[in-house]
This record gives C-alpha cells, structure tokens and sequence, in this order.
C-alpha cells in the first residue's frame, strides 16, 4: 500500500477503491506546483465521462463538416427523386397509383435507411482513420473501460446518422408522405435502433482493420451487399429463390421493413398499390410482426457490440 | 505487486527482466532497471533497439511476453487502469485530433481522465501557458506546425498531474531551434513539477541531458549510468585519422602501437589514453601518409561504440529496415 504515500505528494489524491486512505497522504505533502490536480479514481462514473468525451467528439466533428453532411444527402437524394422518379413512371405503366402511394413512396424509407447505413458506417470506420491518424491511441491509453468508449462511439455514429437521416426524413412531403408525429416519432425510435446497429457493426469491423485502404474493401463487399439486398429498392416478395434467402440473411431487411410498414400504415393506397409495396417481411407464410424485426435488430446490435469491446479490449 | 515498491522513495518505475516477442523477433531481452521519483531517465540507443517496445509496455498498450514491470507502484498487467491514471504519454507521432481546437483536445483529455472541471479549466490554462500555446487555444490543430503540435501533446500529457510522464522521441522530425524550445519546456517541468520522466532518444546529445541513461542496443541494456560516469568509463580519448591507405594504417598501429583500429564514420578510429601524447608518436612511426587528425573526448556516442562495437549511426543502418513502421502499428498489424 507503500505507494499511495507518493502519490499524494504528488498532489493527486484518489477519489475511491484499490489505493489506500489517501487524506493523509495529501495533507503531510503541502504541495510544492499549485496547477497539480486530483483525478477520478475508477467506477461508473469514469465511463459515463469517457463515453460521454466519445460521444460528443463525434458530434462536434459531425458538426464541422457541412460539406459531408451536403454529399451524403446526395446520394439518397438522387436514387429517391431520380431513380425512384423514372422506376415510377416504368411500373405506373402497370399499376394506377391512383394518387396515393406510389414507387417513390415505396422507396422513401429504402433511402431514409441507406441514409442511416451511409452515415453510420462512416462514423464507425473513422475508427480506422483514428488509428492511423494516432488519436485513437490517446482514447486506449485513457483510464477509462474500452466498452465504455465503444458505446461512447456507437451513441455518437448512431446520434450522427439519426440527425443525417432527419435531414432525409424533411422530404417526406414531397413523396407523399404526411408529416404526422406519430410517424415522424415511430421512424426516430426505428432510425435509431438501426443506427446503434449498423455503427456496432462497422466498430467490430473496424477493430479488424489496420489501414485506411481496406475503408474500400468494407463498402464494397459489406455496406453494398447490405443495401442492395435490404429491400430498400423492391420488394422483397416473389423473388427467385436464391436471391429469396440472401434477402432474409441481411440484418438491414430487419431495420427497412419496419420503417416501412410505419410508412405504409400512414399514406393511403390503393389494395393493388397496397398488395405490391406494401407487402411485409416474411419467412416462409410466417409474415413477421413488427416486434421481432425490432427484437432481431437489437440482437444484432447487442452481439456486433460485443463483438467490437472484446476485439479493443485485447492488449497486444 | 504493489508490495515490492517501497513507499514515497520507492522507483517510480521498476522493471525486472522485461521481454517481448513479436514472432521471431525478440525486440527486448529481459531489460531490468529502476527509475526514481523526479528522476529524468533516458532510454538511448539507435532505431529498431526496442526502445518503444518498451515504452508501449510500460504504458499498458503491449503485453510483456515475460518479466515484471511496475510503473507508480501498479503492475503494467495486472492493474492496468492504475497504472494509466498516473502516467502521461508523449507519442513519436502525434495522437491529436486535428479537427478539434487545441483547447477542445486539451478539455477532451481531462474529461477522459476524470479532471474536475473548474480545476480542470485552471490546469489547461496553465499547461498551454507553459509551451506558450495559450493564445492558440481556439486554433483547430491541423493548422499548427509540427512543433507546434509536439508542444501540444507535451502539455496534454501533464493535465492530469501524472506521476510519470512518457515520452517517446519527444524530438524527432523536429528542426533545432524546436528541439531546443522542447527541451527548454521538459527542463521547466523538472523543476516546476517534480515528475518523474522515462524519455527513449536516439539524439546522444539529448541524453545528455538526463539524470540517467541506459543504452540499450538489439534489445538488451548494454550500459546503464550517469551521463558523466558512462562517458568516465570509457576512459579514453578518440583518435581518428584520415590516412592514404587506411588498410595498412589498420595494420601497422596493430603491429606497432598494439592496437585495435576499426573504421567508423570513414575514419580510422583508435581510443587511447591520452590522445595528445599518442598524436606525435603516431606521426613519427606509422609510416603511412596522414592527411589528418581529429582527437575527441568520450562522448556518449563513444560509450556506445565501446560496448557494442560500433557507432549509432551503424546500428541504425543495419537495423532501419527492422523497424519501418512504430512498434505499436506494427503490433496492431501482426495480430490479423
């Protein structure tokens, strides 16, 4: 317990715990340097700090970059009003929307989720810039628990792309969607449960990656994959097979079909519009409720999680 | 662990036959060393010795694959959080955040090291003051120099009041006028903070300035002391010739004076005692052309040549490609 001694006349005293009653200590060493401070002495408060530092850098930094806030609104913004533009004019050919929902409509929470996944992704795999730009080095060495500093991350990525996501969500009016509150309140719950999701998936794949260059690899053969088969972009009904499967294992189907179905249960359709874009997510007959999708996003959310604290909580 | 360290005189740091592995590749062989309160300890030796391997252990960011090290009384292993409530670290390269402000990643590092606020606000005032950054607390870092960035992460790493501050090459790829400016604010905080200080260099004249130093060379100390007792060791003075025919100037101060030459920097390198007397008897009996004639005193570069038979800038050559990236990326790397 000999240490604890110096520590004192250092002019640190502990708050609690492993080190020894440190009153006496302080006092017997007046100290020498006035700017000499205390520091915290471990516990919950001590995470709750750290990831509150994590989260409010990723905002800060979110906040200073307009111009990345102005080109991820591009991409969303051309498949909705361009490609969703030139879909709907294709199958209006067949289908009479007859003034209520339509492709566009079918495609807004498809982009709002991209959205989602876009910004999400970005944020967690800045991990990967940190580590190469050294600050991440700054945050391991901290005193703080390395799950701490991922749920710090994971609530700041998540925070980040909800906001980006509501910047998407303002065009609603002009696919025909009501800006009802309960829609708007029901799509920020679903926004968000998305968003801890896809930046736990992004930090555990972060964890294992050591350059920069690899940021490439990740979107093409993980975010990519994800959106396209997420049912985003068509339904995910009457499909080959194949392609039937693939749909079912992507975790983001889970996170776009309720947004969806929100979606659907406040714009009025046509029972042909309704059958073809409004249809739900289903495993075999089973078409499954709301509450699962959300329960398997949460799970997904909890292993990719945990996934990524045991990966940073490992000392070379 | 804790009982092996012996109160307020205790080492702030204490190592005991300290290893690590990467693979194949020992990059430090059971190094043992003390380090005493407010004492301002130097690790030198050339690129690729294991100088950051150690630090990343004492630390907390590498395992040892074998060995004790405790830092402040705590074990690097088993009392990790300990440990790295009392240290601050000084990086080779730079762990800011550019996009923050200077005062932004100074308010970040107290938060994340539980710094009370109003105390907190004092203590950034007062560590920016001090590498006279203070006017510059609202710049975004990514604008500042190099230097700039350096004196930054020396005042980050004293905002908690750290019982021993790291730092890695607190001076490489910086110009001399920096360096010295550096070394002026380390010399300050000697005085003014009592903390203990573990600093690796490969500059010989930079661990001058040490209380101590251990040379340490392909993974193991070769030479521990005080500046001025490795150098007294050494004992003897530099002779270096240029010459018209250094292979024969080899061989007769071999046959002739009894002496072992190795060349070393382009010159025939001889140490004797008593440099100025052997100059003219070297002239009158070598019988090879001389074309000049430097003596020197032991330098540190000479305490390292006398224990591993070669100069610095030697070792670093032979080595630089063991050692292309820092240790900690590289272990990063290795891991996948």
């Amino acid at each position: 317990m000999s240490g604890v001694g110096d520590i004192g006349g250092a002019g640190v005293s502990r708050a609690s715990s492993a080190a020894a009653p440190s009153a006496v200590a302080t006092s017997r060493h007046p100290r020498a340097v006035p700017a000499a401070v205390r520091v915290a002495g471990g516990g919950w408060q001590d995470d709750v700090r750290g990831a509150t530092v994590v989260w409010r850098r990723e905002l800060i930094r979110f906040s200073r970059n307009r111009l990345r806030i102005l080109t991820s609104l591009a991409q969303p913004v051309l498949f909705l009003f361009v490609l969703g533009t030139g879909l709907s004019s294709l199958i209006s050919r067949g289908v009479s929307s007859g003034g209520g929902a339509n492709f566009k409509t079918f495609m807004f929470p498809g982009v709002v989720a991209m959205t989602v996944l876009f910004t999400a992704t970005f944020s967690a795999v800045s991990i990967v810039w940190d580590r190469e730009f050294g600050f991440l080095r700054e945050m391991l060495v901290a005193p703080v628990r390395r799950g701490a500093l991922i749920a710090g991350k994971c609530a700041g990525g998540a925070t980040v792309a909800t906001l980006q996501a509501l910047i998407m969500l303002a065009f609603a009016g002009l696919v025909g969607v009501p800006y009802s509150p309960a829609l708007i309140f029901t799509l920020i719950g679903e926004m968000l449960l998305a968003a801890v999701a896809i930046t736990a998936l992004g930090t555990a794949l972060a964890s294992r990656i050591a350059q920069v260059e690899s940021f490439q690899v990740v979107l093409q053969f993980v975010v990519l994959p994800l959106f396209f088969l997420s049912g985003a972009l068509f339904p995910l009904h009457g499909l080959p097979t194949w392609l039937s499967v693939l749909t079912r294992l992507d975790p983001l189907a889970y996170m776009v079909d309720p947004m969806r179905r929100a979606v659907f249960a406040h714009v009025t359709t046509n029972p042909v519009v309704a059958r073809l874009f409004g249809a739900t997510m289903t495993w075999g007959s089973w078409h499954l409720p709301i509450g699962v999708e959300l329960a398997l996003t949460a799970a997904f959310a909890a292993l990719m999680l945990t996934i990524a604290v045991r990966e940073f909580s490992k000392t070379d | 662990m804790t009982d092996l360290f012996a109160g307020p005189d205790g080492p702030s740091i204490k190592v005991i036959g300290l290893t690590r592995r990467f693979g194949d590749l020992q990059a430090v062989r059971g190094v043992s060393f003390d380090v005493a309160a407010g004492e301002t300890f130097g690790f030198l030796g050339p690129n690729g010795a294991g100088k950051s391997t150690t630090i990343s252990m004492l630390c907390t960011l590498l395992r040892p694959t074998s060995g004790i090290a405790q830092v402040a009384g705590f074990d690097v292993t088993a009392s990790q959080a300990e440990v790295r409530r009392r240290i601050g670290l000084v990086f080779q390269d730079t762990t800011l955040d550019d996009y923050l402000t200077a005062g932004e990643n100074l308010r970040f590092h107290a938060e994340l090291y539980g710094v009370p606020h109003p105390e907190a606000a004092q203590r950034i005032r007062d560590v920016l003051s001090m590498v006279g950054l203070w006017d510059r607390r609202d710049g975004l870092v990514r604008t500042f120099s190099g230097g700039m960035k350096r004196r930054l992460e020396i005042a980050r790493g004293l905002i908690h009041s750290p019982r021993v501050l790291f730092l890695d090459e607190p001076t490489v790829g910086l110009d001399p006028q920096t360096r010295a400016h550096i070394w002026g604010y380390i010399n300050d905080l000697r005085r003014r903070e009592q903390v203990t200080m573990f600093l690796t260099t490969h500059y010989m004249d930079e661990a001058e300035n040490c209380d101590r130093i251990a040379i340490i060379d392909e993974g193991e100390i070769v030479a521990s002391g005080t500046p001025e007792d490795l150098k007294g060791g050494v004992g003897q003075d530099r002779v270096q010739l240029h010459t018209d025919d250094d292979a024969a100037a080899i061989a007769a101060l071999a046959d002739r004076f009894k002496l072992t030459a190795t060349m070393s920097e382009g010159a025939v390198t001889v140490y004797v005692p008593g440099g100025e007397q052997f100059v003219p008897r070297l002239f009158a009996e070598l019988g090879v052309g001389i074309s000049s004639v430097s003596i020197a005193r032991p330098t540190l570069d000479d305490v390292f040549m006398a224990h591993t038979g070669r100069t610095i800038r030697d070792a670093e050559a032979s080595t630089a490609d063991r050692n292309a990236a820092s240790t900690w990326r590289r272990a990063r790397a290795g891991r996948r």
